[in-house]
């Protein structure tokens, strides 16, 4: 289960509506090892991939080391990532099963002709064969 | 040498949970040879089966991508931090 906090959620779906058509992109900071796990903050990025940013997805190793850093400075782990679909549904795409890595939470946002929709979440099992949906709470109260 | 090698948090499982490892090593070869060799379940994503570093991984020494230097072949100095970047993307 993935917690993540209305604030938080509205953030991702502001994000995702702000960079559209393009999708948008930005690293997860939480605690969590296990299947529950709490998003605390985001951090987000800019879509670094300059060929096909409406839908595609790209963070630099320069902004990974950043959001690993600034993690660390706040005793939080970089739990995983989020981005949008511009108007596609909320679902990881093959290409997004092939990129992606055990253990990070994904989240993805669905934006249609604008406007935010649909938020899911995602982990790839540990064989990277196929993502598994997570259950997303979305909570008001605001993580500590 | 020496060095500390930063492990991402997806690759903590296959590296005894640890977020930093210390090795004795003169090239980048040779810690990532002895990080893989203390944690054997790590090479696998490391490395593709012919051996070489795989395409979604990016190493870095301190501030520089070693595709950028000597590669594998980088020379290290006491005091050095090597990164394992995960590249990250999708569609």
């Amino acid at each position: 289960m993935l917690r993540l906090s209305d604030k938080l959620a509205q953030r991702i779906r502001s994000h995702g509506e702000a960079s559209y058509p393009h999708e948008c992109c930005g690293a997860l900071l939480g605690r969590g090892d296990g299947p529950e796990r709490e998003i605390v903050d985001l951090l987000p990025l800019e879509n670094r991939n300059g060929n096909s940013p409406r839908n595609r997805f790209a963070i630099s190793p320069e902004d990974f080391r950043r959001a690993e850093a600034v993690a660390r400075e706040r005793g939080l782990d970089l739990v995983g990532w989020y981005h949008s679909h511009p108007d596609h549904p909320a679902l990881p795409s093959e290409f997004d099963r092939a990129h992606a890595w055990p253990w990070y939470s994904y989240v993805i946002v669905s934006v249609t002709q604008g406007r935010a929709g649909q938020i899911t979440a995602w982990r790839l099992d540990d064989n990277r064969t196929r993502f598994t949906p997570d259950r997303l709470e979305i909570a008001e109260r605001t993580p500590v | 040498m020496s060095v500390k090698i930063l492990i991402p948090t997806p690759l903590r499982p296959y590296a005894g949970k640890e977020d930093c490892v210390k090795v004795d090593a003169r090239s980048v070869g040779e810690a990532l040879d002895l990080l893989t060799g203390r944690y054997a379940e790590l090479r696998k994503h490391l490395y593709s089966d012919d051996g070489r570093l795989r395409n979604f991984v990016n190493v870095y020494v301190n501030d520089e991508d070693i595709r950028s230097l000597q590669k594998e072949k980088t020379p290290l100095h006491e005091g050095d931090t090597i990164s394992i970047i995960p590249s990250i993307a999708g569609g």
